[in-house]
């Protein structure tokens, strides 16, 4: 065991470590950005609008996020018309490919947390919001959509944690995120067992990172709804 | 569509390997949880520190990164042991035989299997999860329930079979089927290890035939077939269990 391997190439994890950031960071905002609306449009009794979200959701959470990747850094060129277009430029891209993948798989499972969360809405709110006149917009923004965050929070610290997981594939397609540094290291030095476990505990600071935000952003959350009802 | 037809088979063999790898590694994982959940419930500190230590490192860290510590880390761990073992015991004998020659007490190189590897850390990782399942199902039976039974004269076999387990099925139900689809799709990953799953096969013939994201695609269907499947038959199941109200 020779630990001094890790000390020599800090800088190369701290790299990693950036790119698994960013890339966890950008499919996560992007993936709200389609879950959002994409869960509101799920109560539509449109089938036409039903359909495609629950097929999207449907496929997405039902396979892997490897197979997922795949299907789109591989499988991409197997069409000549997109081989040719303006797209190719980014779809020969690893980064771009993994990053479109983990934006589609986030958003799916966050989709769902949406949907959940607006079926279960307490209906009474809403019934005395509209009983003041409210328009149908303002019941969204000020009633619907603030006390579902609140209630979606749990599980989508959840889906966070998933990400930050799920993200260590992207080391497959070549990207040099922190497992793709681990890998470049172990085949440097070979030493399999320092450059996985250095890789490990940098995701497991990261993973509880996370659930202590979350923790401290749920407690403000409660706290704000309870000094709410104590006022007078 | 040629090009699927010949593959045909060893893509379902590989499916086929795909689902023994699950299979196996949700065996495991459901014999970890029930020793976990034990640990965590139990009176014992230290069993019950060793607990929190596997379930909180095994959230800590990705699939993908402790299965490759294990397959290529832990090879390298077990051939290092052997090789240390083995010229302890050669120096040891060599002190009462001076014409002892080298010997292999242990082997030289123990070459660790994907599929081994595979399992043991699928298996590892759900353990932990099952872990909490089997622990929160546990506490929600109620205890007044199992004094009832006691004081019906009912012994412990018994008490277990009629009211704990089948209450305790009840609330880990969703738990083990939720561990179960997640599952289902990581032992993706075992492909990236060398094992010959279906992602593997899928890998090998676009390769060959040009053609990948028709051997993704299918693949995906499989996938999709199975997780469909099996959350058809859990729901049954979670029937089967739940509370009947007339």
């Amino acid at each position: 065991m020779d630990f001094s391997i890790i000390a020599n190439e800090y800088l190369f994890y701290l790299e990693g470590l950036w790119t698994t950031l960013w890339l966890v960071g950008v499919s996560l905002l992007l993936g709200l950005l389609i879950a959002v609306p994409a869960g509101i449009l799920h109560s539509s009794e449109r089938w036409f609008i039903k359909g495609p979200i629950w097929l999207y959701m449907y496929f997405f959470r039902g396979t892997p996020l490897l197979v997922q990747l795949f299907i789109i850094y591989y499988g991409a060129a197997q069409f000549a018309g997109l081989r040719e277009s303006w797209l190719w430029e980014y779809f020969q891209e690893a980064w771009f490919c993994a990053l479109l993948a983990f934006t589609l798989n986030t958003g799916a499972y966050t989709t769902e947390i949406v949907r959940g969360v607006i079926a279960n809405m307490p209906k009474g709110e809403i019934e005395a919001a509209k009983a003041y006149g409210m328009s149908a917009w303002l019941v969204l923004r000020r009633i619907t959509l603030p006390n579902s965050l609140r209630r979606a929070l749990p599980a989508y610290s959840n889906e966070v944690i998933f990400m930050i997981h799920g993200s260590a594939i992207a080391g497959v397609i070549t990207i040099v995120d922190i497992t793709g540094v681990a890998r470049v290291v172990n085949a440097r030095y070979y030493a399999p067992f320092e450059a996985y476990l250095a890789a490990g505990l940098l995701y497991m600071c990261l993973t509880f990172s996370a659930i202590f935000i979350f923790r401290k952003w749920e407690q403000r959350y409660s706290q704000e709804q309870g000094k709410g009802r104590s006022a007078p | 569509m040629t090009e699927l037809q010949n593959y045909q088979g060893i893509l379902l063999e590989g499916a086929w390997l795909t689902i023994q790898v699950a299979l196996l590694s949700l065996l495991l994982a459901l014999f970890l949880g029930l020793l976990g959940a034990s640990a965590k419930l139990s009176h014992s500190t230290p069993l019950k520190a060793i607990a929190t230590l596997y379930t909180t490192v095994i959230r800590g860290i990705p699939d993908l990164i402790l299965m490759l510590l294990i397959f290529f880390g832990g090879q390298m761990l077990i051939n290092d042991l052997s090789y240390n073992i083995n010229e302890w015991l050669n120096e040891f004998v060599s002190r009462f035989n001076p014409d002892h020659q080298w010997y292999s007490f242990l082997p030289d190189y123990i070459d660790v299997s994907p599929y081994f590897a595979g399992i043991v850390t699928i298996g590892f990782i759900f353990g932990a999860y099952m872990a909490e399942v089997f622990r929160g199902a546990y506490l929600s039976v109620e205890k007044g329930q199992l004094e009832a039974a006691t004081a019906y004269g009912m012994s412990k076999y018994k008490i277990f079979v009629r009211v704990m387990f089948p209450q305790m099925m009840r609330h880990a139900l969703p738990g083990i089927s939720n561990n179960w689809l997640v599952l289902l799709k990581t032992t993706s990953l075992v492909s990236l290890i060398g094992l010959q799953d279906m992602v593997k096969v899928a890998g090998d013939a676009s390769g060959t035939t040009q053609k990948p994201f028709t051997f993704y695609l299918t693949v995906a269907l499989i996938f999709l077939l199975l997780t469909s499947a099996s959350s058809f038959f859990l729901k049954l199941a979670e029937r089967k269990y739940a509370i009947k109200t007339r």
